[in-house]
């Protein structure tokens, strides 16, 4: 499969107060982003237990984004932090089992960032477009060929 | 042999016989236990052959206790064949609930393990770089071993398992208890633990030591520090697996002063124990920026093997992906 054919299947946690407000934004502006992200709204980005993000790999993503408020900003005082604490240990555990750390990724997106929301999913889709399908346990991303 | 007792049989696959020890150290109450039952096939401790086991007819053992994960084709074919020939299975132990110790080779694979076993480590005297093959002549006798996988599995993989008899190895009250109800008919519904639904630090003595908000400032391996013997352990920085674990245990680690390492397994409302200790564990470190947040989480040696240490097998991601083994 070559690169240009490959879609990656990335799967998005967005607490519900900055960054799915900040993809909502992104959509009502009308900015164009790849549609790889499936994103997924939750309460808090404190919310996501690593078991989800696990399970997203197991069930055929090739990469996982985390995206909650800015540190400080958090609507339920430090969700954020606690993301950021699981998402750096969950990162070394990935690694360890032979997934990338590129194919997991936490962001800050308010709910005025459209424009950083747009930004992220561009970049992340390339990312993951250029690790290639993640293939776990014979799952493959969505091909084109 | 009275005919009218249940028949019980015992087995062990990838393990290491501490099960079968389990059994043993009933003590006493063993013999209320042979008093109760015809145990017909046990090869660590009675000789039958796997001839009689096939001569039995299907479903006449009342129940089979089999220890050990599977990662051999021999162990699947024995698994297999207690299966037909058992009214219940119970996966005795926690290699056989949940991959156990050795299910750690999950992060590697057959050929890495071979080359590290059969040809690298300091003690190896392998001249000629022999490695076990399926069939080898020998004098002109053919010889042949069982293949050995590149993953191990929980039994429940295999074979349909009715009941799980969890820890490393089990508590005996846990096997007493699980014997009698099967002795009276009186189980829970198929697929059940039998064991408490409650974590282990529910049971912990040293519960009340624990502060009302624990944050984890440096994190520490037991043989780095001295333990208190009354503290608890994540308040003294160690990795205790106690919030993520079942109880009923008996909590024999945590009175030998050495923290849970897991062995019993999540409880019910989880699926995966490794993942969710992680996620207490990270919420307790006591770090806000993301700096000082990396240096503690580069500070544990190694988290997978740690969080995971009985349980890869049974893992939502089961084993490390073969294409990244080196």
């Amino acid at each position: 499969m070559s690169q240009e054919s490959f879609e990656p299947r990335l799967v998005g946690f967005l607490c519900t107060w900055c960054s799915y407000t900040g993809a909502d934004l992104a959509g009502t502006a009308r900015m164009t982003y790849p549609s790889n992200l499936r994103i997924i709204r939750v309460m808090c980005s404190g919310r996501v237990d690593p078991q989800f993000v696990l399970k997203a790999f197991e069930e055929g993503a090739d990469g996982v984004l985390i995206s909650g408020c800015h540190p400080g900003d958090c609507h339920y005082q430090e969700g954020n932090i606690k993301a950021l604490r699981r998402h750096r240990l969950l990162s070394r555990v990935l690694e360890q089992m032979g997934i990338e750390k590129k194919r997991f990724r936490l962001e800050w997106v308010s709910a005025s960032e459209g424009i950083k929301f747009q930004q992220v999913c561009q970049e992340f889709t390339e990312q993951v477009r250029a690790l290639g399908p993640l293939n776990l346990n014979g799952h493959g991303g969505n091909s084109h060929e | 042999m009275s005919e009218s007792k249940p028949k019980v049989a015992f087995y062990w696959c990838s393990s290491c016989g501490g099960c079968e020890e389990s059994i043993v150290d009933l003590g006493a109450d063993i013999l209320k236990v042979v008093a109760a039952v015809d145990i017909v096939y046990w090869p660590v401790a009675l000789d039958f052959k796997k001839k009689d086991l096939e001569a039995m007819p299907d479903g006449s053992i009342a129940v089979s206790f089999i220890n050990g994960g599977i990662r051999m084709s021999e162990q699947e074919e024995m698994a297999h064949l207690l299966r037909r020939k058992s009214g219940l299975i119970v996966a005795h132990g926690a290699c056989a609930h949940l991959g156990g110790i050795p299910g750690l080779a999950n992060f590697w694979n057959k050929s890495t393990i071979f080359r590290k076993v059969y040809h690298t480590t300091v003690s190896t005297d392998n001249p000629a770089g022999t490695e076990p093959a399926l069939k080898s002549t020998v004098d002109g006798h053919e010889l042949t071993l069982p293949e050995f996988w590149d993953t191990v599995h929980p039994l429940d993989d295999i074979i349909d398992v009715d009941y799980y008899l969890p820890g490393c190895a089990p508590h005996r009250d846990l096997i007493i208890n699980a014997v009698t109800a099967i002795l009276e008919g009186k189980l829970p519904p198929k697929g059940a633990v039998l064991a408490p639904n409650k974590s282990c630090c529910d049971d912990c003595d040293r519960n009340d030591t624990k502060p009302e908000k624990l944050t984890i400032k440096e994190i520490k391996r037991p043989h780095e520090v001295l333990l208190d013997p009354k503290t608890c352990f994540l308040a003294q920085g160690v990795i205790c697996m106690g919030p993520a674990t079942r109880g009923g245990c008996g909590e024999r680690c945590i009175h030998g002063n050495m923290p849970c390492r897991g062995c019993m397994g999540p409880s019910d409302q989880v699926r995966d124990q490794g993942a969710k200790f992680l996620s207490a564990f990270a919420s307790l470190l006591d770090a806000s920026d993301e700096k000082e947040v990396e240096r503690l989480v580069d500070s544990i040696v190694d988290p997978a093997g740690t969080f995971y240490r009985f349980s890869l097998p049974s893992s939502i991601l089961r084993r490390k992906k073969m294409e990244a083994i080196q």
